[in-house]
């Protein structure tokens, strides 16, 4: 049951984002992508299973039975993941000031739409 | 060996003289017209020596291996056939170069004419002798594209240009048909040979590809030859010079097409469906284009639309395809081309000397010039088919292959009705032509008198005319031993020798022949006023203009569509643009799983947590209030935005990832700082948009929930069913065997970024680094919007002071908490290598103790103590990651390979001290450049802002 409730929080996360990246306005195209890297996120992170109380640090030594422990490798995708997320959220944020200085809207196509 | 040698220097020649040509001076028309005529003289003797190998059967051949390594060779032949018709485009070239000296202007640039006049001899030579079908393709292109330049000689004027480029596209769409037609047609034949292809004519009927082929092939043969529907790029090319219309559109460009319809008869020929398809074509421009050209007004349209009648004409003899309809092919092409070059050149003297070429001012002209129009009078004869005429003979020929039975079919059965039809047509315009410009009263208001033209502009019309007559006259003793050796060429087959006569007895074609006369002569006499004043059309059909048609095709193919398509796609619109990047992606994912994805027999299932549900009704919550918020209420979207975060990362932390919840968090931190930071610089929105309640906008949004919802839906529904399959054994395995061995570390997901994947980390920092001096950069030159410059509440002293007041506590312990964070990031990137925290976390928490400092106090006091330079703490990083990576050349391995020990320390024990540390400090330190930089910047800018203002302001005081 849990995987149930993981599934609707990446569909709700996605769709909520999606709705927001097709809006007008860049602060709405900003936060919805946003949510949207945090659905891709879990959904990445996802692919390794759901594992309870079994973060991927190996005791020294010894032979390891691998099923024991959560897969690391969506994890270490899901990091590199969310620091370029932020570099990029980071990146739009300027865009989105200096368009808004340069054309004086903060629509998306930097003029308002004709009635 | 010598032949294959001349025939070779026959191909050359035309080049030859087009680069002389084009590097004379450009006023030096004779000295180009010389040497043009005497290149091209060398090539007519040259085909009289070629005569002789011919005669006898044989067929000359010539190769030059171009790249043999894969098969490239140029390769010529020559056959009967290809003897005649470029015997005729080489006589009919030295005409038109003699002609052409006389009519052209002396201001004309002369290399320009003479080069592409060569060039396009040269390409027609090159087609007809092709030894290879797609060599053959190459020169057939090259003859529509030198024809456009040849129409837009005179590229001043309007219709010119239009012409040309009508006629480019035309015969250029048609010729891209052809190869198509060819490639096809080399891959059924198994070579592009035309000898091993002419043999391959029971393959390619029998192969399921022939209709596409045949198709393809007609398109390029029928827009190069003017058939309807695709003739009317031809009345169009007459705004080129008439030399040109003499030579290309009567004589040699246009005859391309039926000279490839007769060349391929051998192989797509004898079906029922070339039949109707060559044969109805032909017929029906051959009595369209004559009923048209009656009711012409100008000389030229009507010689034109003759043109494409006489086309039809002889297209539907080579879609008949017996002996003899071929043999009555090829000896109207020479007919046609002698008299109707002949004609053209009248036409252009009088054009040229009497200033217009509208038959309704023109009258009279016999008495101002007796012998031009003498020689025009017989030349038309010529062309109404008038016996003791080269026109008579060969119409009669085509009366008598049309009288024939061939198949029963109802096409076959009216081709003798459709003949005489068409026939009465031609004897009409001819009649019209000749009366109306020569004889009736003398002509009045022309622009200027017309008189005889210099002598030698008139000898290549005497020169035709002569020859319309010796061939009309004595028809087998000139034409008909060529005529038949062509007529085996073409079919590749030997035929009974067919003697050419001029008298066969009164039989059905002769009375054809009169009927055509008699009628011609009657339409003429009862309805020749009212053609005369009538509109430049026939009744009811002038409306309907195939010109006018293609050029609103070509408006909608080259202005409305693409302009629509950039409207709805271009990138000055966001919108439209993701929303078809998120519709291809669901469309992707949907193809990508379709059927693929059921649910696993045994689902996986770990017990619901109630808490987990309630964390994620309350996470769903937040993400779907930040949707609804972000237009008008920003600051609660953002709040939302991170409560969606938190809970994201809570999941983390619960599902064994403590290194994502770590890093998770801190990011989100950060970034709310970053968006908080950015709010100050958008536009107030206290009212609605005006335009959100209208309907337009209410569908516009439906629209877009119902493609959010099936993008949310779709991803739910495979992370489900993957979540629920087992995991199968996979790399994640081996990182977890080998972390500590290998890596020296015990935190796997540590010990992938920094040691086994440690080169995708290098990528990703060097990323970073790239954004956060592209936002340093965007961010120097910003000039905010008027309305964000005004000065905010907290800047006014008083309320400056008060909010000070307000935020003492908290401002207090947030300086106290410096040292605090600077520990903890030492702490997160020590454990790094064996539990949770790393270069990222580290990274970032010490951003986060800066951004504290900043959020305190205001940006000059926080600058008055600490200084950083972000910029050398990137550069710093990426070369201690880069260095570490070299590092491990010393020892002689690869790039980024790293060494693990333990080190023990005093007080703290031991302590991991894998290389893989340095390189993870290196991005630590390119963390933190990067983070502090993009939020300095950020936060910058309101003290740019003050300062504009105070300088802006202090001529204010200083006046006061």
């Amino acid at each position: 049951m849990m995987e149930l409730v993981l599934s609707l929080a990446i569909g709700v996360l996605a769709a909520s984002g999606i709705w927001l990246i097709l809006r007008p306005r860049t602060f709405q195209v900003i936060v919805g992508l946003c949510l949207l890297s945090y659905a891709v996120n879990l959904f990445i992170f996802s692919m390794g299973r759901l594992t309870l109380g079994a973060p991927p640090i190996m005791p020294r030594g010894g032979p390891i039975d691998p099923t024991a422990f959560a897969d690391p490798v969506p994890q270490a995708l899901v990091l590199t993941a969310i620091v370029i997320s932020f570099a990029t959220t980071a990146l739009f944020l300027v865009v989105l000031i200096a368009s808004r200085g340069l054309t004086g809207t903060d629509h998306v196509d930097g003029q308002e739409r004709e009635p | 060996m010598m032949e294959g040698n001349l025939l070779l220097v026959l191909v050359a020649l035309p080049f030859l003289a087009a680069v002389v040509a084009s590097t004379v001076s450009s006023r030096a028309h004779n000295a180009a017209a010389w040497s043009s005529g005497l290149l091209l003289a060398a090539g007519l003797g040259i085909l009289w020596v070629l005569r002789a190998p011919l005669e006898s059967g044989q067929v000359v051949r010539a190769t030059v291996r171009w790249v043999p390594s894969v098969g490239l060779d140029l390769s010529f032949r020559m056959d009967a056939f290809v003897w005649l018709f470029a015997t005729l485009v080489f006589a009919i070239a030295i005409l038109v170069l003699i002609y052409a000296r006389y009519y052209l202007a002396k201001s004309d640039p002369v290399p320009r004419f003479h080069g592409f006049l060569m060039l396009f001899t040269g390409a027609m030579v090159g087609m007809l002798t092709s030894g290879n079908i797609l060599m053959l393709v190459v020169f057939w292109e090259l003859t529509s594209l030198v024809s456009f330049l040849l129409i837009g000689y005179w590229h001043q004027g309007q219709a010119a240009r239009d012409g040309a480029r009508m006629a480019l596209i035309v015969t250029g769409i048609g010729g891209l048909c052809l190869l198509l037609a060819m490639l096809i047609l080399g891959q059924i034949a198994g070579s592009y040979d035309l000898d091993r292809v002419l043999a391959a004519g029971d393959a390619v009927r029998e192969h399921p590809f022939y209709p596409l082929v045949l198709v393809l092939f007609l398109l390029g043969c029928f827009t190069k030859s003017a058939q309807m529907p695709f003739h009317f790029w031809l009345p169009g090319a007459m705004a080129a010079p008439t030399p040109v219309s003499a030579f290309l559109h009567s004589a040699t460009m246009v005859k391309a097409g039926v000279f490839l319809l007769i060349r391929f008869t051998p192989v797509l020929g004898e079906t029922q469906l070339w039949f109707f398809l060559v044969t109805g074509t032909g017929m029906a421009t051959l009595v369209l284009g004559s009923m048209i050209a009656l009711f012409r007004h100008d000389l030229k349209g009507l010689l034109a639309y003759s043109t494409i009648s006489h086309l039809g004409l002889i297209t539907a003899l080579a879609g008949i395809g017996s002996p003899g309809a071929i043999l009555a092919a090829i000896f109207h092409i020479v007919n046609h081309a002698v008299f109707k070059a002949s004609l053209f050149m009248a036409a252009g003297i009088i054009d040229h000397e009497s200033g217009t070429r509208d038959m309704r001012r023109l009258s009279g002209l016999m008495r101002l010039m007796p012998v031009t129009g003498s020689l025009a009078i017989v030349a038309s004869a010529a062309m109404a088919g008038v016996p003791l005429l080269n026109g008579f003979i060969s119409k009669e020929m085509f009366f008598a292959e049309a009288a024939d039975w061939h198949n029963g079919t109802w096409l076959d059965n009216s081709l003798p009705w459709l003949a005489t039809l068409a026939g009465v047509f031609a004897v009409a315009y001819s009649v019209r032509f000749i009366t109306s410009v020569f004889f009736g009263p003398p002509p009045v208001d022309l622009p200027k008198t017309p008189h005889e033209p210099p002598a030698w502009m008139r000898r290549p019309v005497e020169f035709l005319v002569l020859a319309c007559l010796v061939i009309g006259m004595l028809p087998g003793v000139t034409l008909g031993p060529a005529l038949n050796l062509a007529a085996e060429a073409a079919l590749v087959r030997d035929l009974p020798y067919k003697d050419i006569a001029v008298w066969h007895g009164i039989n059905l074609p002769l009375v054809m022949s009169l009927v055509a006369l008699a009628g011609g002569v009657a339409i003429m006499a009862a309805f020749g006023a009212r053609i005369a004043q009538g509109p430049e059309g026939p009744p009811l059909l002038h409306r309907w203009r195939a010109q006018r048609l293609f050029e609103r095709v070509l408006l909608l193919a080259t202005w409305r569509a693409p302009r629509f398509l950039h409207r709805s796609f271009g990138t000055e619109r966001l919108q439209p643009q993701l929303r078809l990047v998120v519709l291809l992606a669901i469309a992707a994912g949907a193809a990508g799983v379709w059927q693929g994805l059921s649910q696993a027999p045994q689902p996986l299932g770990n017990p619901l947590n109630p808490a987990f549900a309630a964390m994620w009704v309350a996470g769903g919550a937040c993400a779907v209030g930040a949707a609804w918020m972000a237009k008008y209420h920003r600051f609660a979207a953002l709040v939302l935005l991170g409560g969606a975060g938190l809970v994201t990362c809570l999941t983390f932390a619960w599902l064994s990832a403590p290194d994502l919840a770590v890093t998770q968090l801190l990011v989100e931190i950060v970034t709310t700082a970053l968006l908080l930071l950015g709010l100050r610089w958008l536009p107030k929105r206290k009212e609605e948009i005006l335009g959100d309640r209208l309907l337009k906008a209410k569908l516009r949004r439906a629209r877009d929930l119902v493609i959010a919802v099936a993008g949310g839906a779709g991803l739910a529904a495979i992370a489900y069913v993957i979540l629920t399959q087992p995991l199968i054994p996979n790399v994640g395995d081996w990182f977890l065997r080998n972390a500590y061995q290998e890596g020296g570390g015990t935190n796997v997901v540590n010990v992938i970024l920094v040691d086994f994947r440690a080169f995708d980390t290098f990528g990703e920092i060097t990323v970073l680094a790239i954004v956060g001096i592209t936002v340093y950069a965007l961010l120097r030159r910003f000039r905010p919007a008027p309305e964000s410059e005004e000065p905010t509440v907290a800047e006014n002293a008083v309320e400056a002071a008060r909010m000070a007041d307000a935020l003492l506590v908290p401002a207090v312990i947030m300086r106290w908490m410096f040292p605090v964070l600077l520990t903890v990031a030492a702490y997160l990137f020590v454990r790094g290598h064996d539990l949770p925290g790393g270069g990222f976390s580290a990274g970032v928490t010490l951003s986060i103790a800066f951004l504290l400092q900043y959020l305190a106090h205001d940006v000059r006091w926080v600058e008055s103590r600490l200084t950083v330079l972000p910029i050398r703490w990137m550069g710093i990083g990426l070369l201690i990651a880069g260095v570490t990576g070299l590092g491990a050349f010393v020892f002689g391995y690869p790039f980024l390979t790293a060494h693990a020990q333990y080190v023990a320390l005093p007080l703290i024990g031991e302590v991991p001290a894998a290389t893989a540390l340095i390189f993870d400090a290196g991005v630590f330190a390119l963390v933190v450049g990067a983070t502090i930089l993009m939020l300095i910047a950020i936060a910058h800018q309101s003290l740019r802002i003050a300062r504009q203002r105070e300088r802006d302001a202090a001529p204010d005081r200083e006046a006061a």
